[in-house]
């Protein structure tokens, strides 16, 4: 959609940051309500850094529970089942 | 199994490429972890798999996405360069971000893949995209957590 050589409108701009805040949870987005557009990329940065710290947290549980597998154990069936489906 | 919840997901959304890319995601994740779990041996560290796991979520959201956006392009870049996965990356100097907005614009920068080359028209698609692709992992680990610790506490017993 954009190149470089185009004048990106404002309105186009409103756009993007609308869709931007579609993205973001019921919680967040209370916060940010008809805020500036300045409030809404503060609220996204957290957002995002918040889902990397879900993916980390994540991997870190997958890990535990890993520990406790082997390769003959059920769960490992179960992740092999994951897959056909 | 709560798949149902992962598979389904958003049906708002009119980007249908988006099923399809769910799947490449869920089957090459699940692919990767089957490969962790296989090579991971007793003495194998906490830290290590879980590093393992979390560079497999990331390799999975940007193979998902594969060439077609800026943020899974830089992505795969890093992810074939070995380089160590942080967030947030440093920021470079060649972004100029044109608007008064522009502090969380270079914040946003740090945080989303590819973000320093990034006009600020294109920072906020790649960020919508970015966020959905996100936010589709997450998902997907936590079907994963819930069915192998759903098994754990019901075990199938002959």
């Amino acid at each position: 959609m954009s190149g470089s050589g185009r004048r990106i409108t404002d309105e186009e701009i409103n756009e993007l940051v609308s869709k931007l805040q579609s993205l973001l949870p019921e919680s967040r987005r209370r916060n940010t309500g008809r805020a500036s557009a300045s409030k809404l990329l503060k609220e996204t940065c957290s957002y995002i850094k918040s889902l990397h710290r879900e993916v980390d947290g994540l991997s870190d549980r997958l890990s535990g529970l890993m520990a406790t597998m082997d390769s003959n154990s059920p769960q490992a069936d179960i992740i092999r089942s994951l897959l056909r489906s | 199994m709560e798949s149902k919840s992962f598979t389904t997901g958003n049906r708002d959304n009119p980007n249908t490429d988006l099923h399809g890319s769910k799947n490449m995601m869920a089957s090459h994740f699940l692919r990767a972890l089957f490969r962790i779990q296989q090579t991971s041996t007793s003495s194998s560290s906490f830290a290590g798999r879980s590093r393992r796991i979390r560079r497999a979520a990331y390799a999975s959201m940007a193979y998902s996405a594969g060439a077609r956006r800026a943020w899974s392009r830089a992505l795969l870049r890093k992810l074939r360069s070995r380089a160590r996965l942080r967030f947030p990356r440093r920021l470079s100097r060649t972004a100029r971000p044109q608007r008064r907005d522009m502090d969380q614009a270079q914040v946003l920068r740090k945080l989303v893949p590819g973000g320093p080359s990034m006009d600020y028209c294109k920072l906020l698609e790649e960020t919508a995209d970015y966020i959905r692709c996100l936010t589709t992992q997450v998902r997907l680990m936590q079907t994963v957590m819930d069915s192998i610790s759903s098994y754990a506490h019901h075990p199938m017993i002959p």
